[in-house]
């Protein structure tokens, strides 16, 4: 009986760690993996723009402050819209 | 089931090497079938040794002593619940314990970051499988959990008592999952190295880890400060205690890193500080798991001299030289973005805040290893106290919580003097009123308690204003109700506001502390029944004895009356339970009770204003002859009869007492440092909240068309 548990856990490691090696799904995943990495730098620049907002709002930038980071902070976040309709176009492909 | 145990953990480190292989092939040869093969390789390390926990705790639960491990640390008069965690309070148990948290942890990072960081993740995975591997090798060939008793003894030698605790069950997993997460953004940062991504990408990626295993390590901390001021008897809850010392290393420098991380995602600043951070944290998290298993420094909570020490201190060196070299070879790489534009800046903040957290660990550092340097250089082991600790830490941490206050209110890059007026005249006025209170309240204290006050006042008020004026400005611009606003303004901003109340958590916490080490009141005495001592402004009066035997232990105690001003104030009843020797032959049916451990139980009466903790050490030699003379007559008795010669001794002392020793403390603000650490913790959870799937298309929704109109202008 405890011989066969043994066997069972090794057939389940054996097909746990194997099954990518027999299904296709893993370059999909790496497609997929270069827009979620740019879509979480967006969604992290995002938070960034609002952030910056919120300390001019309660007094903590000046103005000239505030336009200047909001300004390199939007120019950011545009470029990295350009990455993701590139990688979009790419269907994932380039590196990261 | 010890063979599928024994099995499970062959196999488990038969997965880590293969893990590893394919990691480090996939990762040259950028096959992403085999990095996907090391990535499964964690999750099948955390299955088979899950298999390998299972089969233990079935053994525990069924008291099935041909498990060595069983026989050893459990009984079949344990309650169920210690049965459940008497695994870890072995050294091979522990041993296990951890490795199965770093694989679940592991496989929980890798899982979440599998879709990013496809050339960092494969290194991070060889990492954190090469840390399984290590792991699991030890309790193979060292620590084996899984060991044959034959014949199995009927009954086993059952739990330390000073284990049985609630928080002392739960104090080491939380710690070991502190440790092993602190290993998580390691493994990334050597992964970020080896790959050369440092960009911000990969700090994003697994922030979420550092902050979980900061708190993690935090409430481990806590729990195990909790358990030593009520459950051991010399009363306090830090004693500097070396492996005490170890957790707090690289929680300190965790705080470190989860500050100076938001510099270089902002500023893109302090990347060499940073990964050195990463770096140091993991490498002090094994660091700390080596102490307690190397026996290397004494410590209550070390599990004694073992053969571990040189596989650790070898880990330990390969660990160190590695990170170093690859820091050193990227250095050129890591160089900042940014300068600092002024000293009166968040960044300027945050960077002394690092300055005295890395500082406040170097002193602790220096001091927990000074009886081995003291050895090295003079040949003779030296160790320094609490007092050396304190002459050195207290003004750090009164600059840390200084700066907790700073940091929240003062602006990114440069703060104008209109700035600082409009940030710091709220806790400044705060800061000076606490010191006047304190002055007045606490006679005449030490400065350092003062600053501290002080300090703590400044850090709340300094946040508590950030909240007002917050979801004042929200409510300016949404028309919500201040309450709303407020709640509206935390939930959409986690991360900021779960920090700030961290800040105050922690200001809480070391405003306990310095109330509570500076302004208490000690009394060691001798009383008889009926006798009295004044502590502070309370009267202890000691009632009767009190004498009892349950199923495991012999107690004797006392009933002491607290009250003040001739009010009733609590009724407390603490005692010292003996616990018997198993050996019957050599100390006799009776004698053996005398001779096995002894715990205290603690009275403790707790109080927003003050506990009052006492502990009692009954005086036992007066019954040196009559126990002597019970064996002599008694010598085969069994449970039964031992039993009833036990109610004897135990009525004996209730009715005819020896003066007995007490400890009695009446220590002010002691709840607030269990108050300001459960502050904390929901503080870091707040930070840890994912943001709800609605909130986030919410704010994409609204954030497209000004990036639009961005993108337009562009």
């Amino acid at each position: 009986m405890e011989l066969v548990l043994v066997l069972l856990v090794l057939a389940a490691s054996a097909a746990v760690i194997s099954s990518p090696l027999w299904h296709r799904t893993v370059s999909k995943d790496a497609e997929v993996g270069e827009v979620a990495a740019l879509e979480a730098a967006k969604a992290a620049k995002l938070n960034e723009i609002r952030d910056t907002e919120l300390d001019f709002r309660i007094g903590k930038l000046s103005e000239d402050d505030y336009q200047a980071l909001d300004r390199q902070l939007r120019a950011e976040a545009v470029d990295l819209l350009h990455q993701l309709d590139a990688a979009r176009a790419d269907g994932g492909g380039g590196s990261r | 089931m010890l063979t599928l145990g024994r099995a499970s953990l062959v196999l488990a480190l038969a997965v880590a090497v293969v893990g590893i292989v394919s990691s480090l092939y996939g990762a040259r040869a950028g096959r992403a079938e085999w990095v996907a093969v090391g990535r499964r390789s964690m999750y099948a390390l955390f299955g088979v040794l899950t298999v390998t926990m299972v089969v233990l705790e079935a053994a525990f639960l069924r008291s099935d002593f041909s498990f060595r491990l069983v026989a050893s640390h459990s009984s079949t008069t344990t309650p169920t619940f210690y049965k459940l965690t008497a695994l870890w309070s072995s050294q091979e148990g522990s041993l296990l314990l951890w490795v199965w948290l770093l694989s679940g942890w592991a496989s929980l990072a890798l899982a979440a970051t599998r879709k990013q960081l496809r050339e960092i993740a494969p290194y991070a995975t060889a990492v954190l499988l090469g840390l399984g591997g290590f792991f699991v090798s030890l309790t193979l060939v060292l620590a084996h959990p899984i060991q044959l008793l034959d014949p199995a003894p009927v009954e086993g030698n059952g739990l330390t008592p000073l284990l049985r605790h609630p928080s002392m069950m739960i104090h080491p997993p939380m710690l070991y999952s502190g440790y092993t997460l602190a290993t998580i953004p390691f493994a990334f940062a050597l992964g970020a190295l080896i790959t050369r991504r440092l960009d911000a990408a990969w700090l994003r990626s697994i922030r979420r880890f550092a902050l979980l295993g900061w708190l993690c390590l935090g409430a481990g901390i806590l729990l195990g400060a909790r358990w030593s001021w009520s459950e051991l008897g010399w009363g306090g809850y830090w004693a500097w205690d070396p492996v005490e010392n170890a957790s707090l290393l690289p929680w300190l420098t965790g705080t470190a890193f989860l500050h100076s991380l938001m510099i270089q995602e902002k500023r893109g600043m302090l990347r060499v500080w940073n990964i050195s951070l990463v770096l140091a944290t993991g490498i002090l998290a094994i660091m700390g798991t080596f102490l307690v298993r190397s026996g290397i420094l004494e410590s209550i909570h070390a599990f004694g001299a073992s053969t571990l020490g040189i596989p650790f201190l070898a880990l330990l060196g390969v660990l160190m030289v590695s990170s170093a070299a690859l820091v050193l070879i990227r250095r050129d790489e890591l160089r900042s973005e940014h300068r600092l534009d002024s000293l009166f800046s968040r960044e300027a903040a945050f960077l002394f805040n690092n300055l005295a957290l890395v500082g406040l660990c170097f002193v602790i550092m220096w001091g927990t290893f000074f009886p081995l340097i003291s050895e090295i250089a003079t040949g003779t082991k030296a160790s320094v106290g609490p007092p050396w600790f304190d002459r050195y830490t207290v003004p750090l941490a009164i600059a840390l919580v200084f700066l907790s206050g700073i940091g929240p209110a003062i602006a990114w890059r440069r703060a104008t003097p209109r700035n600082l007026r409009r940030a710091f005249l709220f806790p400044l006025a705060a800061a000076g009123g606490a010191f006047l209170v304190g002055w007045a309240v606490a006679g005449e204290p030490k400065v350092t308690t003062l600053a501290m006050f002080s300090a703590a006042a400044f850090a709340v008020a300094a946040v508590g204003q950030e909240f007002w004026r917050g979801a004042r400005a929200r409510h300016a611009s949404t028309g919500a109700s201040l309450p709303i606003a407020l709640a509206t303004l935390v939930s959409r901003n986690r991360r900021r506001y779960g920090g700030y109340v961290v800040h105050v958590g922690i200001a809480l916490l070391f405003l306990g502390v310095a109330a509570s080490s500076a302004l208490q009141d000690v009394r060691d005495v001798r009383l008889r029944p009926g006798q009295s001592v004044h502590v502070k402004n309370y009267e202890i009066r000691y009632v009767r004895a009190t004498g009892k035997l349950d199923h495991e232990k012999l107690s004797l105690g006392a009933l002491l009356r607290v009250s003040k001003d001739g009010h009733h104030v609590a009724t407390l009843a603490p005692s010292r339970g003996y616990y018997p020797s198993p050996d019957a032959r050599q100390f006799g049916p009776i004698g053996r009770y005398f001779e096995g451990e002894a715990t205290s139980e603690v009275g403790l009466k707790t109080g927003v204003e003050r506990d009052i903790w006492t502990s009692v050490e009954p005086n036992i030699d007066s019954f040196a002859p009559m126990v002597d003379g019970i064996d002599r007559r008694f010598p085969l008795a069994d449970a039964g009869a031992q039993g009833l010669l036990l109610n004897v001794i135990a009525e004996r002392y209730r009715l005819d007492p020896p003066p007995a020793g007490f400890r009695m403390i009446v220590s002010p603000l002691v709840t607030w440092i269990w108050l300001g650490g459960l502050v904390a913790i929901a503080g870091a959870l707040i930070a840890l909240w994912p943001r709800p799937e609605r909130a986030r298309a919410w704010v994409l929704a609204v954030s497209k068309p000004r990036l639009g109109r961005a993108v337009g202008r562009a």
